[in-house]
């Protein structure tokens, strides 16, 4: 395959050190390559520092309206079922403004795969509470940290669609060290391989690093993951129909 | 060719003229007055090879839309007032990004949740843009269930050729009321490469349909040049109208949709009754056919807007800057908004009224 061949262009992400967006996208154009599966593939650019996607995934892509990533996708694939769709999007997208739309996309079980970037935080507008940051977390709009009191507790989206009855794939993984990077790629070769082989919806959730907003270290975000985030959102498969 | 004549309602009747324009997918959310148009293609849509899904919102509809049309499929919604209001974000989008789609806007009273008979208060929202940016829609004003489907047709054709969502504007009377009309099939059903479209990036290059432009310096100004160009295109070459009793008239009466149809009606009585009035009808609300308009005034003194709502044509009949060889044109206007419509007799003294001043 040459490089020109790859599903991730050559060349440099914009994206901060350590960023899991970064991790993630890569993953997912390794996948894509060794599915080979570029040519026929159509997948989602969401709003947030992960808009520009499509300047390095080297496949059709359509950029989404905030929040409304479930139903474009939803439209794409049913008019073209034969190609293959990923939804990738953040918390913001996927788990706040545009929640009615991933709980309904999950629950119809359209056959596309979903990729969903947890880090906690709204990213490009600044380090805003996400519906995904935890209690106690700072961010600009929650100076003091979350308290369930005012805000609630953070949505747990895999537990959520694990009460649904049509999606046939559900994972939680995450990328903040090797062992877990790897459990992670084979969780979205997972996803896609579902929609191939015509099963039905598919959902990857990635808890991933957000240094910048964190106000963090590379090396002190990855363990923010491995500890304080995996232990309320369990790194688990909760549903595989195909075993 | 096929000819066949049947007595449907209007939104039966642009149902149908979806499927034969080659329609291939609907997502909409129940709304009245338009339950007839889902109604029917849940029915109709798949059995014609396309898809139809009950949307768990507008938001959620014209996003449907959007990834549908954005694969080069011709895709519709349909809605009423409060949810196209929903839907006016992701119509910026489609507008933005070129993509062609038919959203079908039942007008209902308003504003608010208003109530559910018909009205033409959602005039502003449709020509103006309704969403967020530099953008224009096509908006076509049928008056007649026959124009329900001959529009229809007419609106995916347009689509596709200028690149642009089209917007049939019609009032919910016209959406529910029933008349016998001839379904004609279109000429020609897709004609139109769309090598823009999202299909797989198999022996091209990847094709990418976005709206941001952050990146590079004046990238964004360009776009909107570029949309500009389109617009004014557009503009030069559809205008769409219909002028009756225009030869010998000093009095026109404007008017689209149902209030055109009892102006009609008003205007043949006062021509009966001696007074020299004719009927100008815009038929596409955007581009607005100030051309047309402007040949007709050119020998009318007095003016008469009929509509739906408290007045919002008439904007664009004062801004259709009627020349200046006539002298101090009186525009009047006859309208209310709240689901009144205008009353065939009552529109009758009006103009009576108008011609003995």
């Amino acid at each position: 395959m040459t490089p020109e061949e790859r599903t991730i262009r050559p060349g440099r992400m914009h994206y901060c050190p350590v960023c899991g967006h970064a991790i993630a996208q890569r993953m997912i154009g390794e996948v894509m390559d060794e599915l080979g599966i570029r040519e026929r593939t159509i997948g989602t650019a969401p709003v947030g520092c992960a808009v520009l996607l499509y300047d390095y995934f080297n496949c059709d892509i359509i950029e989404c309206p905030h929040g409304r990533i479930p139903a474009v996708a939803t439209g794409i694939k049913r008019m073209r079922p034969d190609n293959v769709v990923f939804a990738y999007g953040g918390d913001g997208d996927l788990l706040s403004i545009g929640l009615a739309e991933t709980i309904h996309c999950a629950n119809r079980g359209e056959n596309i795969t979903m990729i969903f970037i947890n880090n906690a935080v709204y990213g490009m507008t600044g380090g805003q509470m996400a519906p995904t940051t935890l209690i106690g977390q700072k961010t600009i709009t929650t100076p003091e940290g979350r308290m369930s009191t005012e805000t609630g507790a953070p949505l747990r989206i895999c537990e959520m669609f694990a009460t649904l009855a049509s999606p046939v794939f559900i994972e939680r993984v995450a990328v903040h060290d090797a062992p877990h990077m790897q459990r992670a790629k084979q969780a979205i070769r997972k996803a896609f391989l579902n929609q191939i082989e015509g099963r039905g919806f598919s959902f990857v959730e990635i808890l991933s690093m957000c240094p910048t907003h964190w106000k963090m270290g590379g090396k002190e975000a990855c363990q923010f993951v491995g500890n304080e985030m995996a232990s309320y959102f369990s790194i688990k498969k909760f549903r595989d129909v195909d075993g | 060719m096929e000819h066949e004549k049947t007595l449907v309602m209007g939104n039966v009747a642009m149902s149908e003229a979806a499927i034969r324009a080659g329609c291939r997918f609907y997502a909409g959310y129940p709304i009245t007055p338009q339950n007839e148009v889902s109604e029917y293609l849940a029915q109709k849509l798949p059995a014609a090879g396309g898809v139809f899904i009950q949307a768990e919102s507008e938001l959620a509809a014209i996003n449907m839309v959007f990834g549908a049309a954005a694969t080069g499929e011709r895709a519709m919604t349909s809605s009423s007032s409060p949810g196209i209001s929903l839907m006016q974000e992701a119509i910026s989008y489609l507008a933005a990004a070129q993509i062609p789609c038919f959203i079908a806007n039942i007008m209902r009273g308003g504003p608010g949740l208003g109530n559910i008979q018909g009205s033409q208060a959602d005039y502003f929202q449709a020509t103006r843009g309704g969403g967020h940016g530099d953008y224009r829609l096509i908006v076509l004003a049928p008056w007649s269930v026959q124009e329900m489907y001959d529009l229809t047709i007419r609106a995916f054709e347009l689509g596709d050729y200028y690149r642009n969502p089209v917007m049939l504007l019609a009032d919910g009377i016209l959406g529910q009321m029933a008349e016998s009309i001839e379904l004609k099939d279109p000429v020609q059903k897709k004609s139109i490469t769309k090598d823009w479209a999202l299909t797989g990036c198999a022996g091209r290059k990847p094709n990418v349909v976005r709206t941001l432009y952050l990146q590079q310096k004046d990238a964004l100004e360009e776009k909107n040049m570029e949309l500009k160009a389109k617009y004014e295109t557009i503009t030069s070459e559809l205008q769409l109208s219909e002028t009756r009793f225009g030869d010998d008239a000093e009095i026109a009466v404007i008017a689209y949709g149902t209030p055109a149809r009892i102006a009609h009606w008003a205007v043949k009585q006062a021509r009966e009754a001696g007074v020299k009035v004719g009927l100008f009808r815009p038929i596409t609300l955007w581009p607005f056919p100030v051309l047309e308009l402007r040949k007709l005034a050119a020998r009318c003194r007095k003016f008469l807007v009929v509509e739906m709502s408290q007045g919002q044509m008439i904007e664009d009949v004062r801004l259709a800057r009627i020349p200046a060889t006539t002298v101090d044109p009186k525009i009047e206007f006859f309208g209310r908004g709240g689901g009144w419509y205008p009353k065939p007799k009552e529109l009758l003294a009006k103009i009576l009224e108008i011609a003995k001043r």
